[in-house]
């Protein structure tokens, strides 16, 4: 069971990690300072396979994959939203954070909900409220990505079979 | 099937006769680009995963730009890794501080993206190429360090929007005006997952750094590329500049665009973006009493020399105000040495500016200008997120250059019209 928190439309790179943390590429020191400008509260009060949920746009702005890394070095288990910023949305899946597209679940999730989401991922189910919301499908070549343990492992995989760069 | 721009071009370079919207496709890219922030990550993940080599040394650029030099010992580690791999890689397109600068003034200056190109950088203003025809976008380290092994990556093929400007431009309004009223119109995620297509008689009489300008801020509407056809003005552009041959590519007639807008240009006046969005802006006449503690004039969106000469022109013999602090950054090197060749930096210092070398510093709240607890900054860059430029109480607001100059000598937000006006009496 993960405890959500919930946060508003534009949600940016810049509150989810300030630039000036940018100094490393480490997720568990990134995760210190994770949604500090936006929320104190949240690095005060998280538990570990917590979820973050968003309004549209989630994860707008600059291309650092420190923002993910943060997320994940926070001990955040999956981040909801109405929609993603699509920098945020393409890293997070490359670096194997769950990320999670639902208008339903981004509007009826609160602050504080105890939320899970369906084994598979095809549904986030709120204890809470007793309310479950449908998931948006990701395409197909990108569950491929997912499936292989993110981009890294597919690139492996072509080195392997003899690809460039090897 | 009639194609727009972005997809003409990923069609032709991903080797099919056409393309529709959410399709994905695989595509050779013609330059991958990091920075001091995000190579390292892509350097680790690159070699994590076993490559020995990136595709093509000539293929891969990267610039030191963001905490140069050095702002403190972490970062300096960080550079380390990426000046010890572009040694190794023996990477054509390896610019340390003092050789380069902003990566997205300096590839385009120096003629390293040319119109027509597929590039792909990990700094979300990769965009800004789009000004002179390329589909260019940002991605992330992970991104990066599989097209620096492979030369390729994967697109789903965006919608395209339209958007026609038209009009005389009136003195003082420039494609930062002409973007952030855009930005106002759809809103922060309006052309999200969207390529944006900027042309009209505005856009053809538009000089190329400031279309540059305008494709910089396409990601703060949340596209994917923001492109200007390519045209007589672009190809003056390229002459004795373009390092490889370019590609030419049109929209069709008749191409479906998800939306349209239209602009009138010579209705518009200086537009100023509000915190804590870019979306939040206002024509510079509803702006009110603002006071301003520091301007930055400088960034991947206005810190060319057009830019420069724009704020010289209103600070020549003018004194910045006395509450306020004025930072001015040449965006790169080359930039730097034209300001000071036609006296533009003398300009600023008499002024009591401080000019620094080129680094995105204050922009992203680095260093060489970072903001303290409500404090006001009027800056020429892209973003006005909260904490963006420093405390989390902090405010931005984002204009023109000549806004800028105005400003810092008023100090508060100034329309440069106003002081035009009082010149000439």
């Amino acid at each position: 069971m993960a405890r959500a928190w919930k946060y508003g439309d534009n949600v940016d790179t810049d509150v989810i990690i300030p630039a000036r943390y940018l100094v490393t590429g480490d997720p568990e020191r990134l995760g210190q300072h994770c949604l500090e400008n936006l929320d104190p509260g949240f690095l005060a009060g998280k538990a570990p396979g917590d979820v973050i949920v968003g309004g549209r746009n989630f994860g707008c702005g600059s291309s650092r994959e420190h923002a993910p890394l943060a997320i994940k070095g926070a001990g955040v288990s999956a981040v909801i939203a109405e929609s993603f910023a699509r920098i945020f949305f393409r890293n997070a899946i490359n670096i194997g954070l769950r990320v999670y597209e639902s208008p339903a679940a981004a509007r009826g999730i609160a602050m504080g909900d105890e939320v899970e989401i369906d084994e598979g991922g095809a549904a986030i189910v709120n204890r809470t409220r007793g309310e479950r919301y449908g998931i948006a499908p990701l395409p197909p070549f990108v569950q491929e990505i997912v499936a292989a343990g993110g981009l890294m492992a597919k690139l492996r995989k072509e080195l392997e079979e003899g690809g460039a760069g090897a | 099937m009639a194609m727009t721009l972005a997809e003409k071009m990923l069609a032709d370079r991903s080797g099919l006769r056409e393309v529709e919207p959410g399709q994905i496709v695989e595509t050779p890219v013609d330059l991958v680009m990091g920075n001091d922030i995000t190579a390292p990550i892509a350097i680790r993940e690159f070699e994590a995963a076993g490559a020995t080599r990136v595709f093509d040394p000539d293929r891969v650029a990267l610039v030191m730009s963001h905490f140069v030099p050095a702002k403190d010992i972490s970062s300096a580690d960080q550079s380390r890794i990426m000046r010890q791999f572009a040694k190794r890689h023996a990477i054509r397109h390896y610019y340390p501080e003092g050789q380069g600068g902003i990566e997205h003034t300096l590839l385009p200056e120096r003629g390293i993206v040319v119109p027509g190109d597929i590039v792909i950088g990990a700094d979300s203003h990769t965009c800004t190429y789009g000004g002179l025809g390329a589909f260019a976008t940002g991605v992330g380290s992970t991104d990066l360090a599989y097209a620096m092994a492979t030369g390729r990556t994967w697109f789903k093929v965006p919608e395209s929007m339209r958007f026609v400007y038209y009009g005389r431009r009136p003195p003082f309004v420039t494609g930062k005006d002409l973007i952030l009223r855009t930005i106002k119109t759809i809103g922060d995620d309006g052309a999200l997952y969207r390529a944006m297509e900027f042309t009209g008689e505005a856009i053809a009489d538009l000089p190329m750094e400031d279309r540059l300008t305008m494709s910089n801020m396409t990601i703060e509407a949340g596209g994917k590329v923001g492109i200007v056809p390519t045209d007589e003005l672009t190809l003056r552009y390229e002459e004795g500049r373009a390092q490889r041959p370019w590609r030419l590519y049109a929209a069709d007639p008749g191409a479906r665009y998800a939306e349209e807008h239209e602009f009138d240009v010579s209705a518009l006046e200086p537009q100023v973006a509000f915190p804590s969005l870019p979306s939040l802006t206002r024509g510079i006449s509803d702006v009110g009493e603002v006071a301003i503690d520091q301007v930055f004039i400088g960034s991947c969106t206005n810190g060319r020399l057009s830019d420069l000469r724009t704020a010289a022109s209103i600070l020549r013999g003018k004194r910045v105000h006395p509450e306020t602090r004025l930072i001015v950054i040449p965006a790169t090197q080359d930039v730097y040495k034209a300001a000071l060749r036609e006296g533009l930096i003398e300009v600023f210092l008499d002024a009591g500016a401080s000019v620094s070398t080129s680094t995105c510093g204050p922009c992203l709240g680095g260093h060489m200008g970072v903001l303290g607890k409500g404090e006001r900054c009027l800056s020429t860059s892209n973003r006005n997120y909260v904490g963006r430029m420093g405390d989390r109480e902090a405010e931005v607001f984002l204009a023109s250059p000549a806004v800028a100059a105005a400003t810092a000598i008023r100090g508060r937000i100034t329309d440069p019209r106003e002081m035009a006006k009082e010149e000439a009496v």
